[in-house]
C-alpha cells in the first residue's frame, strides 16, 4: 500500500532515529572530498570533482562550487539534481532580501532559511530528504567572514574549519593541527591544498579535478567572490605535493 | 495638516512634529506623539491621514523588532528605509497607505542618515526634509540655514527658525511641537 511508503520518510523508529535522514548523510560520505576553511580576510572552498573525463563537455557546468550572491558561495556534496535544486531556493533567497533591504542578505540568515527548507523533508509531505550537504561561506558586515555546514536533517553549524566527502576524517584531523587563528588568505590556500593532497582519490591532482573559491575583501573594501584559475590552482597543489615526495624520500 | 521635519547634523538627528490631533475645526489634543521609535535607534515619523500613519508606523514598528527576534541582529537604517518603501509601493496599486515619512537612525558603521518618503513609495537619502503645509515654509528656511556638521545646539537653533517661520506664517495654530534626537545613545526627546 502507498501508506507504508508514505510514512518511511518522516516516521521515527522504536530507538527514536529518522533513518532517512542519516542514510541520506551516508550517501554524503561517498561524495567528492570538499573542505572549507575561514581565514583572517577571505574564506576559501575547494572541491574535488568526481566527474572528470576527456569526453565530457563542460560549458557553464559546476559541479562543486556554486555563487548565491556576490557576498556568499557554497560548495556542495552529495546528490547534484538535488543540490542544484537547493541552490537555485538559495539564490532566489538571497536576491528577494537584497530586493526588500537594499543590501546583502547575512549569511547566517540564509543558512538558516535553506536548512528550514531541508528540515521540512524530514517533518512533513511524505518525501525523502535532500541528499545534500553545503559549505556556505560568506561575508557579512555584522560578523565578518564567516563558515557554515549544513546537512540534510536540517542542522547546521559554523566552522573555522571544515571537511565533508570521502576522508573527511582525515582532512578534520589534519585541519585541527594545522589552523591557526588569524591566518591570512595565502596560508589558508596553502592549508587547503595540504588538506587536499592527503583526501582526494588521486595520485595526481590538479585542476582539471579541483575547484577552488574565495570570498575576500578587495583593496577598495568591497566584498568579492572569485574562483581560482587553472594556473592558480595548479601551482598550490603542485607546491603542496612536493612537501610529500620529500617526506617520503627521507623515510 | 501635519507639519513633520528632520535634519542631520554632526553625529545626531533631529525629528520634529507638531504633536495637535484635529478634524476639521475641532482640535482633539495637544500632546500626540508622532513620532515612533522603531528600535532603539531609529525614528520614523508619518504626516497625512492620521489612521495611515499611525497603523503603518506600528506595523513597521512590529516587523522590524520580528526581524531583530528572528535574526539576532538589528535591520540597518538604509536596509528598513528600503524595507518600509516595499511596504508602500506593494500597497499602492491594492490600498496605498497616504502616509508620507522621514526616516532618521544611528549605525554603528555608517553613522546617522535620513531618508525621506512620500505615500507613492519614492525614497531619497537627505540632509533634511519636511512633510505637509508646513514643507513649503520650513524647506526654505533649511536650505538658507542648513550647514554640514552643525552641532547639536546649532541644529535646535535652525529647528527653533523652523516653528517661529510656521508660527509667523502658517494658517493653521500648532503651539506644541514634540523633538525627538537620535544618535551613537539611541534616541531622546529633547526641548529648545
Amino acid at each position: 500500500m502507498a501508506r507504508r511508503y508514505d510514512s518511511q520518510t518522516t516516521t521515527f523508529s522504536p530507538e527514536g532515529r529518522l533513518y532517512q535522514v542519516e542514510y541520506a548523510m551516508e550517501a554524503i560520505n561517498l561524495a567528492g572530498s570538499t573542505i572549507g576553511i575561514l581565514a583572517d580576510d577571505a574564506v576559501i572552498l575547494a572541491g574535488e570533482k568526481k566527474t572528470t573525463s576527456k569526453l565530457l563537455d563542460q560549458g557553464k557546468q559546476h559541479e562543486k562550487l556554486f555563487k548565491i550572491d556576490d557576498n556568499m558561495f557554497c560548495a556542495v556534496a552529495g546528490i547534484t539534481s538535488d543540490a542544484n535544486v537547493l541552490i537555485n531556493k538559495l539564490r532566489v533567497s538571497a536576491a528577494r532580501h537584497a530586493y526588500t533591504y537594499g543590501e546583502s542578505m547575512p549569511v547566517e540568515q540564509l543558512t538558516t532559511s535553506i536548512c528550514d527548507v531541508k528540515q521540512g523533508y524530514t517533518q512533513f509531505g511524505g518525501l525523502r530528504p535532500f541528499g545534500v550537504s553545503f559549505l556556505i561561506a560568506g561575508y557579512d558586515e555584522s560578523h565578518g567572514f564567516q563558515l557554515y555546514h549544513t546537512d540534510p536533517s536540517g542542522n547546521f553549524s559554523g566552522w573555522k574549519a571544515y571537511a565533508i566527502g570521502i576522508n573527511n576524517n582525515t582532512a578534520q584531523q589534519i585541519m585541527r593541527q594545522d589552523w591557526k587563528e588569524g591566518m591570512k588568505l595565502q596560508e589558508a590556500l596553502e592549508l587547503t591544498a595540504k588538506v587536499l593532497t592527503k583526501t582526494m582519490d588521486t595520485a595526481n591532482p590538479n585542476a582539471e579535478k579541483l575547484e577552488f573559491g574565495i570570498v575576500e575583501k578587495t583593496e577598495s573594501g568591497k566584498v568579492r567572490f572569485r574562483m581560482l584559475s587553472d594556473a592558480e590552482v595548479n601551482k598550490l597543489m603542485a607546491d603542496a605535493a612536493p612537501k610529500e615526495g620529500e617526506t617520503e624520500a627521507e623515510k | 495638516m501635519d507639519s513633520v521635519f528632520a535634519l542631520v547634523g554632526d553625529g545626531y538627528a533631529i525629528v520634529a512634529a507638531d504633536a495637535s490631533a484635529a478634524r476639521s475645526i475641532l482640535v482633539f489634543k495637544h500632546d500626540e506623539d508622532k513620532i515612533m521609535e522603531l528600535d532603539s535607534h531609529k525614528l520614523l515619523v508619518g504626516a497625512g491621514v492620521p489612521a495611515d500613519c499611525a497603523h503603518f508606523n506600528e506595523y513597521i514598528q512590529r516587523n522590524l523588532t520580528l526581524y531583530e527576534l528572528n535574526n539576532d541582529i538589528k535591520l540597518s537604517t538604509h536596509g528598513s528605509a528600503n524595507y518600509i518603501r516595499g511596504e508602500l509601493a506593494t500597497a499602492l496599486r491594492k490600498g496605498p497607505y497616504q502616509s508620507n515619512l522621514l526616516l532618521a537612525g544611528y549605525d554603528a558603521q555608517d553613522g546617522v542618515s535620513l531618508y525621506h518618503m512620500d505615500y507613492m513609495a519614492s525614497l531619497s537619502k537627505v540632509n533634511f526634509g519636511a512633510h505637509g503645509y508646513a514643507a513649503n515654509f520650513i524647506l526654505s528656511v533649511f536650505d538658507r540655514d542648513w550647514k554640514k556638521g552643525m552641532n547639536l545646539q546649532e541644529g535646535l537653533e535652525v529647528v527653533r527658525r523652523c516653528i517661529h517661520e510656521l508660527r509667523t506664517r502658517f494658517l493653521i495654530s500648532q503651539p506644541v511641537f514634540i523633538l525627538k534626537v537620535v544618535d551613537a545613545a539611541g534616541t531622546r526627546v529633547v526641548t529648545l
